[in-house]
Order: structure tokens, then C-alpha cells, then sequence
């Protein structure tokens, strides 16, 4: 038994009743608070109808998953390579370890003005801050698992006499491949929260851009709320399809391990 | 009795396969000199099977790993075929304990890791036919996760096999299984090694698996390592363990390695 098998079946049978829990609360928060500012459940449904009648909410939607395909696929293209590179030979991870060591406590935030004076307003720097955030942590995932393969899976490659090619393909590859995954999982993550961040500053679309503007044009909350009702939703949809992959075959011995303890 | 002994009564003279020429090797850790090997020299005849026996952490397992170019010598050198071992080579098979097994792979294509080479039909046929010889049919499409120790054991075994080396390294195959199924492995190998004419180098810790597989046990001090004394084994197999002269070979081994006979 996997840990993503469980907690993916755990969750649909879970989700409606916690689903329906949130909602009785927060109606209850609601009515109980007075406040004329807060929308309730309702007005926030119906928030959500308005913006997909304008057509907003789809073009949204894809605004931001847009950027966070280009940034995320971006960061994993290269840092993948990087990160093997890191993990596999010892003298390029003396000589780049430090310099990761230091940008990877920045917040992806952090870098923000420094990108719109690169980029200017638009996508770009968007893609950019979304490319930092998922980058860092992907190579350092990457180049764990890769100094983590056994030696003795190692000494089996060099005695088989592999070419450098085929250690790759045959022997590095699949023996990272169930790590590789938990850090697609954890830095798509990632870049789901960093997109919204970025869309708040330097462009006029997307879901990030949809809570700010719906804040500055006439305080509605109840848009505010179905913005964040949307990128809540996204990411879990996007999280569940991640988890998916944990359950390959040919990956169940990376995480049947963690399951028995790492016998 | 192989033929390699018969030819060496005879007196005349047999090409040796392996030579070890007065290898030492010393440790550095923490600034410690550990020596291991204290000038070792031994000759291994093509076809010969040979058990380096000795206490646990004695260096034979070094040794071994010199052998099969995993490690380089502080000093001397190992020949095969007149050839300096300097790396790994496919031509000489190491056998590691069952961690070896890749998780990843099934059973077919874990046997077929070393036969990348091969045209599609003349690999199939191989694999069924190792897989066929470790008596694992049925189990082609399991993952080792679904395999007991003694099986995953064979699959490295078949592994080996399956790029027909001259030398088979094993390196305390069976020291992790339990004892019956150790009995049955040693079975296997001895018939596989009587079907399979290689040469096998063997460690063990075990006396009585040296006796019963050995054409001769190469008995080592403990560390650093010397060769006390190399006994012939002169039983025809199938090896009847009760009988005298296995008694008497046994004397005369637990005298060299210094152990009382009575408990």
C-alpha cells in the first residue's frame, strides 16, 4: 500500500463532508459577525456565476495556468539536469552547493521588483518569479536523490559496463524517479502560490490579479473569495493529478519503503 | 574433483585464470592507517571454484572487491588472463547479497540489464532461460518487493549468468537467507557451476559452506589479512557430509583459523 494510494482515497471520501463543514461555518461566521463587508457562501456562488458570465473567470484561469506551465516546465527542464549534475559528480557540487546554499532562503517574492526592472510588466516577470520558486527546490530534491542511489546499485552499473548514456537512462533515472515526483509535487506547489503572489503586482490578469482588482474597484469580497475559492480548487486539482503518478508500478518500491519504515 | 585439480596432480601445468600478485591494501580514516591485506598472493585456475574464508571484517570481501576492480590495491596487482584489473569489466560478474537486485525492474528485466546489447528475440530467449535455471518461472513479471530474500538472491545470480562472464564473484550470497534456504542455494550454484563451467570466487565466513562447495578454501587471518594456508578439498561431489574425510578437513580448518574443537 502506497502513501499517495491512501491519501488520495482518503480524500475523496473525506472531501464532501469537510467540504460541507467549511461552508456551514463560514455561513454561521457570517451572520454572526453583522458584518455588511463579508460575503457568505451564497453570495460568493454567486460571485463566481457573475465572473463566469463576463467570461473572466475561464480567461483567468487560464491566464494564470498559462504562466505557471511556462515557468514551472522552465524550472524542471533545468533544473533536473542541474540537479543530476550536483548530485553525480562531487566537484560541481563543491564549486555550485554554496551559491544555491545562498539564493534558496530568497523569496521567490523577493525578487520581484528586480524583475520588472528586467522584464518590464507582463508575463515575463511573472513566468520568472514562478521559474525561481520552483527551481531551487527542485534541484536540490533532484540532486538528493541522486547522491542517495546505493552504491552497490552503482557498482552493479560500472560492472555491467554501461555507457555514460545508458547509467543515465538505465541506472539514475528510475532509481530518482519516485523522489523526482514528490519534488514535481512539492514545487508545483509551490508555483501555484507564487503565481498568485506575482499576478498582484505586475500584470492585469489572472486569478492574483483578480482578488487585487476586485479589492480596489469597490470592495468586493465576494469576488475576492470566489478568487480564492479558485486557485484553493486549482491547486488541489493540480496536487491530486501529481499524486497519480505515485502510483505507478514501477514507483511503488520508492514509497512502499517509507511505508515500512525505510526497511 | 575439477579438472583443473586433476590437472594440477598431474603436475602439469594449468593456466592460471586469476593471479594475485602480494596486493596490500591500507584504509585512511580519520587520519588512521588501517591496513587490510598484508601482501596476499593466490592463483585461480579457469573453472575452480574457490571459497576465501575467514572471521567477519578479516578483508576478504576487500579482496574481492579488488578482484572484481572495484577497488584499487595500496600495492600489487590482480591479473586475469594475463590482463591488469584496473576497473570492472563484464567479462567478470559480481554477485552482491540480494540489495543488488534494482527495485524498479521486474524480474525478466532485471536479468536483462546486462544484455542491452542483444537483438530483441536472442534476449528474450536468454532471459527465459536463466530465468528458467534459478527456478524463478512464473515470476518473470514481479517486482522484487514481492520477492523473499532467497529469491531475489537468484535473480542476481540469474543476472550474472545471463552475459556469460568467466568468473562469477560472490561476495556472502547467502549469509542473509535463512538456513534452509541457504542449503538449496548452495545445491543450485554447485549444479549451475557443473552446467555453466565458470570460475567462482566465493566469500564466506561459513566452514562448512567452504568445505561443501570448494575445490579449495583459501583460509585468511584476521586483519590485516594474510592467507594462512590454502586446503584442497578432495571429496567428489555430490559431498557426503558425514563422511570421514569431510570430519578431517573440517579439523584440519578449524586448527588454521585458531578455534577450539569442543564447545
Amino acid at each position: 500500500m502506497t502513501n499517495g494510494g491512501v491519501g488520495i482515497m482518503k480524500l475523496r471520501r473525506l472531501l464532501p463532508f469537510s467540504g460541507l463543514l467549511l461552508l456551514v461555518l463560514w455561513s454561521v461566521a457570517v451572520r454572526s459577525s453583522r458584518s455588511s463587508l463579508l460575503p457568505g457562501p451564497w453570495a460568493v456562488g454567486r460571485g463566481l456565476v457573475e465572473l463566469a458570465s463576463r467570461g473572466l473567470l475561464f480567461r483567468y484561469l487560464v491566464a494564470s495556468l498559462f504562466r505557471v506551465t511556462w515557468g514551472y516546465f522552465g524550472a524542471v527542464a533545468l533544473a533536473i539536469p542541474v540537479g543530476v549534475a550536483l548530485g553525480w559528480y562531487g566537484r560541481v557540487d563543491r564549486m555550485l552547493s554554496p551559491l544555491f546554499q545562498l539564493l534558496r532562503p530568497i523569496s521567490p517574492l523577493a525578487w520581484i521588483p528586480l524583475a520588472i526592472l528586467w522584464f518590464g510588466v507582463g508575463d515575463t516577470p511573472a513566468i520568472f518569479i514562478i521559474f525561481l520558486g520552483s527551481f531551487f527546490p527542485m534541484v536540490l530534491t533532484t540532486a538528493a536523490a541522486v547522491r542517495n542511489i546505493s552504491t552497490v546499485h552503482i557498482n552493479v552499473a560500472r560492472n555491467f559496463g554501461l555507457s555514460p548514456a545508458d547509467v543515465l537512462r538505465k541506472l539514475i533515472l528510475p532509481a530518482i524517479l519516485p523522489k523526482l515526483i514528490v519534488g514535481l509535487r512539492l514545487s508545483l506547489g509551490i508555483a501555484w502560490l507564487v503565481v498568485v503572489a506575482a499576478e498582484m503586482i505586475a500584470v492585469n490578469s489572472g486569478l492574483g490579479f483578480l482578488i487585487i482588482d476586485a479589492r480596489n474597484a469597490g470592495n468586493r469580497y465576494d469576488l475576492v473569495i470566489a478568487g480564492m475559492v479558485m486557485i484553493g480548487s486549482t491547486g488541489l486539482l493540480l496536487d491530486i493529478g501529481m499524486r497519480r503518478l505515485e502510483r505507478l508500478r514501477r514507483l511503488r518500491w520508492g514509497y512502499a519503503q517509507t511505508a515500512k519504515g525505510g526497511s | 574433483m575439477s579438472a583443473a585439480q586433476k590437472a594440477a596432480e598431474a603436475g602439469s601445468p594449468v593456466r592460471s585464470k586469476l593471479t594475485v600478485r602480494e596486493v596490500s591494501k591500507t584504509f585512511r580514516a580519520d587520519g588512521k592507517e588501517v591496513r587490510v591485506l598484508e601482501k596476499v598472493s593466490l592463483d585461480i585456475h579457469e573453472g575452480e571454484f574457490i571459497c576465501l574464508l575467514g572471521p567477519s571484517g578479516c578483508g576478504k570481501s576487500t579482496l574481492l572487491n579488488i578482484m572484481g576492480g572495484f577497488l584499487k590495491p595500496t600495492s600489487g596487482e590482480v591479473r586475469v588472463d594475463g590482463e591488469v584489473v584496473t576497473k570492472a569489466d563484464p567479462r567478470r560478474i559480481f554477485v552482491f547479497q540480494e540489495r543488488g537486485v534494482f527495485p524498479w525492474l521486474t524480474v525478466a528485466n532485471n536479468i536483462a540489464f546486462g544484455l542491452g546489447k542483444l537483438p530483441y528475440a536472442e534476449r528474450e530467449e536468454r532471459v527465459a532461460h536463466y530465468v528458467d535455471l534459478v527456478g524463478l518461472k512464473g515470476f518473470e513479471q514481479s517486482y522484487p518487493d514481492e520477492l523473499s530474500g532467497g529469491m531475489k538472491q537468484r535473480v542476481e545470480v540469474a543476472r550474472a549468468l545471463a552475459v556469460n562472464p568467466d568468473v562469477l564473484y560472490l561476495d556472502e550470497p547467502f549469509g542473509a537467507l535463512d538456513s534452509i534456504t541457504r542449503l538449496t542455494l548452495r545445491a543450485e550454484i554447485l549444479r549451475i557451476w557443473a552446467a555453466e563451467k565458470k570460475t567462482i570466487v566465493f566469500v564466506t565466513h561459513d566452514i562448512e559452506e567452504s568445505i561443501q562447495l570448494a575445490d579449495r578454501v583459501v583460509v585468511m587471518s584476521a586483519r590485516p589479512a594474510e592467507i594462512r594456508r590454502i586446503v584442497p578439498i578432495d571429496i567428489p561431489h555430490p559431498r557426503d557430509l558425514g563422511s570421514p574425510r569431510y570430519s578431517a578437513l573440517r579439523e584440519v580448518i578449524f586448527d588454521e583459523l585458531g578455534l577450539a574443537h569442543k564447545i
